[in-house]
């Protein structure tokens, strides 16, 4: 036992010098030279589209530095995770890096819009914002999760015009078990028509109309005022519809309503006054609709609206750069609202390629994106990438015991379907309850007790020391530079530097542990960087 | 909410509980005017008593065991409604009987009140804990925090609390259908240990790694380091600078002393015997052992008392199990001079059907029951042998004085000094406090002043 210990350690110190020794070597075709900044490009930003010269401008004006253009290996990482909700895989990583295409940055974009992940991973989004959970204090039900979650899905998989979606949310009656989006108006706060205009306000118009004046609130909950609910046969199933019959608390039929903007509309009693208001609201003149979906997309992707909070807007809190906020409303109006030309004009944008390393530390520089800004990985995204290392899977089940809810093992976290479906993970690193709607409510600032479970929980340790990939890596490498190789690429999307193979070598050497254990504490050193924790 | 009002609520809690007059002569004074100011609106009140308590032990009975099978027996009612246990035995405190499967509790009941006018009529597991945890209606539109979020805030860091052990644990799983922190979000969630007391060693996560010795724990600590090529790279950056604070405040517990308290083999073998060797038992002795060391806040969600199948059986199986632990955490915060500021709070979200459902496929079960249900309270400041509140022959109503979730839950924040006129720090800057105001649609019949 204790000579096979000592030979297994000898092999791998062996592999330990090996691999030294083969940097002594000329460096093999594969592999790219490793600066000790992996991070930034030599290129200096250049614009590449409108969006780029109208983000430049502002920089100009400002006198702005910007940061450098982002690596290859940083911007598969950001795409990825940005775009899909996803961490490339090793072979995706490296597969990038190679790639000579001088426009493979933009291909590796439109092929990611087109992946299944992508519509998974803003399902997901929306349904943060349009309060997917069965439970208290949303109280939708399973039957009716499954029915809101199912068209939230299939609308962004049929690329559904943003306008389309809008209008059916708004617009829609019937059963809450069959017709999905009349969850819309179940999923609330309150359901008087006060409160139905706010969360109005605030999915669509990014306002919070609980600081309007008390006046325009009312005049915007008068065209709530006719939707009715009621129960049927059926446990928990309810149904929303128009009721032309109903009074108020006055004992009237409301008649008349105020839109945002001061102009006023009149019932005729023959048709829904949702409608009235929707087609209001989606009018490519509205000043509101495309205003707020296209700056709470940037905010999204760059992690600061052009007006911050993108759900907070207001007279009083202007964009840091109107200009390119009228720009993404025109084409998204162009577009005939498809929110992935909006992604796509982003995405590909040189303003999306910097480096996350500032080169400017004014205040103005973050608000005018001169730098892609670090953001912890949201809890979702975070245990799928997890699980997406080591090739384990997590536990969820629904407290709910009727109707039961059945969750496949190897379901990613992110396609969860309903909040009140979670476990203590997601809890701890700050997934949203799902009930105000507010982006606010979710919560990426890192604590103390998540360090501690990720550095020492035997959560993560099991699923490092149980890793079938890990054990796949290892077992197929033959050199410690190799299963180094294999392990960046899997967790930090890139190659390691020679700083750190040497880091990794001393540690090798000083250990007294066996070579599977240090393999491990590399992994386990990986997953706890802020390089992996943060997109970058 | 903004950071900066947020930082203002958050100052004024430093200061612990203010009372107006006391307000008025800050403001004079012109030190604290500003932060004050929104505290000045509120009416003219009683002076905040002096805290008697620092810290809550809640023995949370998920899924809410009888009052009949537990604190309040009725063995005159017959076996409709007693079923087997119809021998109630003496306490030391002449006049109270309680469940014969509770011999050990009997010897302690001049330590702990029993409140037998619980009622809130709700049926749902859900809402009922969301009631009695937080002492609001649900259907407000807001979900409030329950007490252990409100008690970690006011008594916890941005109070001046220094422990590295967190100031809200729960031992061992969340609660999962009730949210803990409410509004307050992720910032006011209690920390859950995970892991089983009464396994040795009681495995915390993330606190006790089984397995890494605290060689490899520095040597990795260090190779970490060593790799931390992109906190090289950027520098004085906000987040990175939070994360590192975080990793060194995690260590603190990893390798430091702090972790140590949860290391239960530090106390005598007799002592571990006498509480149980079994998790809930082991989870009383750990929770004494939490607030020995300033945790204010422990909760012990101690599931298993759902019994709409066969009620007496789960009684007799798990009642023995209750009664040792919880009599002998009363007896030993009493003599390790604990319990005069700890108080200890037993009870679920609503109790059940005195009447017994005989019938398959219950076969002697209870269902839920909101209407009378009973908890009881210890310690803290609050009076032992007395019972407050009264049932009716058969359990089925509560007579004479009732008690409602805000009347128990407001006397405890008296106890921690905490004022329940307070603002919460409230995510869109709400105008939220403690406690609701009289006259916002809530049931009460006033504080427990009966024993405190």
């Amino acid at each position: 036992m204790q000579s096979s210990r000592r030979s297994m350690k000898v092999v791998w110190m062996l592999g330990v010098l090996t691999g030294i020794a083969a940097t002594a070597a000329p460096v093999p075709p594969a592999r790219p030279a490793i600066p000790s900044n992996p991070y930034e490009s030599q290129r200096a930003p250049t614009p590449l589209n409108e969006l780029d010269h109208l983000v430049f401008a502002q920089w100009k004006k400002l006198d702005i530095q910007p940061a450098k253009v982002c690596s290859d290996a940083v911007f598969i990482r950001r795409a990825f995770l940005d775009v899909i909700g996803t961490l490339p895989t090793g072979k995706e990583a490296k597969a990038f890096i190679q790639d000579q295409n001088p426009q493979k940055r933009e291909a590796l974009i439109d092929a990611l819009l087109k992946r299944s992940e992508f519509t998974d991973y803003w399902t997901m989004k929306w349904c943060d914002l349009l309060r997917v959970k069965a439970e208290f204090p949303i109280n939708l039900w399973p039957n009716a999760v499954q029915a809101y979650h199912h068209w939230i899905h299939a609308a962004i998989r049929d690329h559904w015009p943003y306008d389309r979606f809008a209008r059916e949310l708004l617009t829609a009656n019937g059963s809450n078990f069959r017709v999905g989006p009349v969850n819309f108006y179940r999923a609330v706060p309150s359901k008087d028509p006060p409160g139905l205009a706010k969360t109005v306000a605030l999915t669509f118009m990014g306002e919070r109309a609980e600081k309007w004046p008390a006046e325009k609130l009312a005049g915007l909950a008068g065209f709530f005022a006719q939707l009715n609910y009621k129960s049927t046969q059926e446990w928990k199933e309810e149904i929303v519809f128009y009721d032309p019959l109903k009074t108020n608390a006055q004992g009237v039929v409301t008649q008349a309503a105020v839109f945002p903007d001061g102009k006023s509309a009149e019932f005729s009693g023959d048709r829904d006054p949702r409608e009235i208001f929707a087609d209001w609201l989606i009018s490519p003149q509205n000043p509101w609709f495309a205003r707020n979906i296209v700056n709470r997309i940037w905010s999204w992707l760059l992690g600061r609206g052009i007006i911050h909070e993108p759900d907070d807007i207001r007279a009083d809190n202007p964009p840091s750069n109107p200009e390119l906020l009228t720009y993404l409303e025109k084409e998204l109006v162009a577009a005939h609202w498809d929110l992935r030309h909006i992604y796509r004009l982003i995405l590909t944008s040189r303003t999306y390629q910097l480096s996350a390393v500032p080169n400017d530390s004014k205040p103005a520089a973050e608000a005018n994106f001169a730098r892609y800004p670090l953001r912890r990985l949201e809890a979702e995204v975070l245990i799928d990438a997890l699980n997406q290392i080591t090739g384990t899977t997590e536990q969820y089940s629904s407290a709910i015991p009727e109707p039961f809810t059945f969750i496949p093992e190897d379901q990613r976290s992110v396609e969860l379907p309903d909040g009140s479906i979670s476990s203590s993970f997601l809890e701890q690193f700050g997934r949203p309850s799902r009930d105000t709607g507010l982006e606010s409510e979710r919560n990426n600032r890192i604590t103390a007790d998540q360090r501690l479970h990720l550095l020492n929980s035997s959560h993560i340790q099991r699923k490092l020391e149980q890793s079938p990939k890990i054990q796949y890596l290892l077992r197929n490498t033959t050199t410690s530079r190799e299963a180094m190789g294999g392990l960046y690429l899997m967790i930090l999307s890139r190659y390691p530097t020679e700083q750190e193979v040497q880091a990794f070598t001393d540690y090798s050497m000083a250990g007294g542990m066996k070579g599977r254990e240090t393999a491990l504490d590399l992994a386990w050193a990986l997953i706890n960087s802020t390089e992996f924790l943060y997109r970058h | 909410m903004n950071s900066n009002q947020n930082e203002r609520i958050l100052a004024s809690l430093r200061g612990g509980p203010i009372t107006r007059r006391e307000a008025v002569r800050r403001t004079f004074l012109g030190t604290a005017g500003l932060l004050l100011a929104d505290r000045l609106i509120v009416p003219a009140r009683a002076a905040v008593r002096p805290a008697t308590a620092k810290a809550v032990i809640q023995i949370w009975m998920w899924g809410g065991p009888c009052h009949l099978d537990t604190f309040d027996p009725k063995p005159e009612a017959g076996n409709d409604f007693c079923g087997p246990l119809s021998k109630p035995i003496a306490t030391n405190v002449p006049g109270i009987r309680i469940c014969e499967l509770l011999p050990e509790l009997a010897k302690q009941a001049d330590k702990y009140s029993i409140l037998r006018g619980m009622t809130h009529g709700v049926n749902g597991h859900e809402t009922a804990s969301y009631e009695v945890q937080t002492g609001r209606k649900p259907g407000t539109g807001q979900v409030y925090p329950g007490v252990g979020a409100v008690v970690s805030l006011f008594k916890g860091y941005e109070a001046g609390y220094k422990g590295l052990i967190p100031p809200y644990i729960v031992l061992t799983e969340l609660q999962g259908r009730f949210s803990e922190s409410g509004f307050l979000g992720s910032r006011a969630k209690p920390f859950a240990t995970g892991g089983d007391p009464g396994q040795t060693p009681f495995v915390v996560e993330g606190v006790v790694a089984r397995g890494i010795s605290d060689k490899r724990q520095r040597a990795r600590r260090e190779l970490l380091h060593n790799l931390n090529t992109l906190g090289v790279v950027i520098k004085n950056d906000p987040s990175l600078a939070a994360a590192e604070q975080c990793e060194h405040q995690a260590y603190d517990l990893i390798l430091g002393d702090a972790g140590k308290v949860f290391d239960l083999a530090q106390e005598k073998d007799a002592l571990r015997e006498k509480y149980g060797r079994n998790t809930f038992g082991q989870a009383c002795l750990m929770a004494r052992r939490l607030v020995e060391r300033g945790v204010p806040y422990v909760t012990i969600n101690y599931k298993g008392w759902d019994t709409h199948k066969e009620n007496f059986q789960a009684m007799r199986r798990n009642l023995p199990i209750m009664d040792k632990a919880m009599a002998t955490l009363l007896q030993d915060l009493s003599d390790s001079g604990l319990l005069g500021s700890t108080i200890v709070w037993w009870g679920g979200e609503f109790g059940r059907t005195p009447r017994v459902q005989w019938e398959p496929p219950w076969n002697g079960g209870r269902n839920h029951f909101g209407k009378a249900f009973c908890h009881v309270v210890a310690g803290g400041g609050f009076k032992g042998g007395r019972v407050v509140g009264s049932t009716n022959a058969t359990g089925e109503e509560v007579t004479g004085r009732q008690i409602y979730p805000p009347d128990l839950i407001g006397s405890m924040y008296e106890l921690l000094g905490i004022d329940t006129e307070a603002k919460l720090p409230h995510p869109q800057g709400w105008d939220v406090r403690v406690m609701p105001a009289t006259g916002e649609n809530l049931a009460s019949a006033g504080r427990l002043t009966e024993i405190m």
